[in-house]
């Protein structure tokens, strides 16, 4: 598929607007377990990008992704713009305007091998990388229903850190109190990623 | 130009930060080149990528930066904030496994002394327990 400028542009809107409608819910979920400023963080990075949108979507997909990256890495304050940065940098520098399913499978990994250094965690350790590393099975497997799959992995995976045992991250600091909380991060990673499979439907 | 060593503060708060500096300044007044921040880009506690970037060039001396953090995001800011310095400034920025306070007293006080990036860090994470 083609991911021209207006793609481009309605790609961004649509991942920023659903994290900011999502802001209060990640702050709550980060008060549970850690310092409670998540979707505070969140929001003024995704608002920056909404900000800069136009600016951000005119230039080709890889320097666009880059430019989303950077501004998160700038705007969000707290590890999560580091770390969501990372990912959409990590992105940008491998894809070009028109891609394959395949070919953002091979970027996502690469860009979870990134956001796994950059946060010096790996899966199971009740992060994000618990949503995002499950969501990049389904982008390798593909098929028809590809976008429905995302999203509903995506929320599972998300769930699924309820019960983990936070060992990165300041909910690690609670030990085995915080098992019983979904991971603030994990959420806001399915919320972009159920996003993106809505701007992937419009688009194939 | 100083010949010493700089040291960076990182804090969530910018008031430890300030805090920190002060203690430092005391003890070896301005014989390290010194920079610190805290609070997160809307100025609410946490950290900023590009406070950490101006920290540093406060800071910059041609032997290095030493930089203390407190929590974890200041941690992970501060090797971003590493990470888009130019090129040629990068390898010489070193983030120190230590307690912020205590280690950016003990990390000024080697600085002060002439010492190496490295021996300044080593001195700062004599106080992390193994």
């Amino acid at each position: 598929m083609m991911i021209d400028r207006q793609a481009r542009k309605h790609l961004f809107e649509t991942v920023a607007q659903r994290v900011i409608a999502g802001a209060d819910e990640l702050t709550d979920l980060d008060r549970a377990i850690g310092d409670g400023d998540h979707g505070i963080n969140m929001r003024r990075g995704f608002e920056a990008v909404l900000a800069a949108v136009d600016e951000l979507s005119a230039k080709n997909l890889g320097e666009s992704l880059k430019g989303v990256g950077t501004t998160l890495v700038m705007r969000v304050g707290g590890a999560s713009g580091p770390l969501y940065g990372t990912l959409f940098m990590s992105l940008g520098k491998s894809l070009g305007d028109e891609v394959t399913c395949e070919q953002v499978a091979d970027a996502f990994a690469t860009a979870i091998e990134a956001v796994k250094a950059r946060g010096k965690s790996d899966v199971g350790q009740k992060t994000m990388l618990d949503v995002l590393f499950p969501v990049l099975g389904v982008l390798r497997e593909g098929g028809v229903d590809v976008t429905a799959r995302l999203r509903a992995t995506a929320k599972a995976a998300a769930e699924d850190t309820i019960p983990m045992r936070a060992i990165r991250g300041r909910a690690s600091f609670l030990g085995e109190r915080s098992i019983g909380h979904m991971d603030p991060g994990a959420r806001s990673s399915a919320l972009i990623v159920d996003a993106v499979a809505d701007v992937m439907e419009g688009l194939t | 130009m100083s010949e010493n060593v700089g040291i960076v503060i990182v804090s969530h708060s910018a008031d430890v930060a300030r805090g920190t500096a002060l203690m430092v300044e005391q003890m070896v007044g301005r014989e390290v080149p010194l920079g610190w921040c805290g609070g997160d880009p809307g100025g609410g506690l946490g950290t900023s990528v590009e406070a950490i970037m101006k920290a540093i060039e406060q800071a910059w001396s041609e032997k290095g930066v030493a930089i203390l953090v407190d929590l974890g995001g200041a941690e992970t800011n501060s090797e971003m904030a590493i990470e888009m310095l130019p090129e040629e400034r990068r390898d010489r920025v070193v983030v120190c496994n230590a307690p912020v306070v205590e280690g950016a007293v003990m990390a000024a006080t080697e600085a002060a002394s002439g010492a190496t990036l490295e021996a300044v860090r080593r001195t700062a994470e004599e106080l992390t327990p193994v």
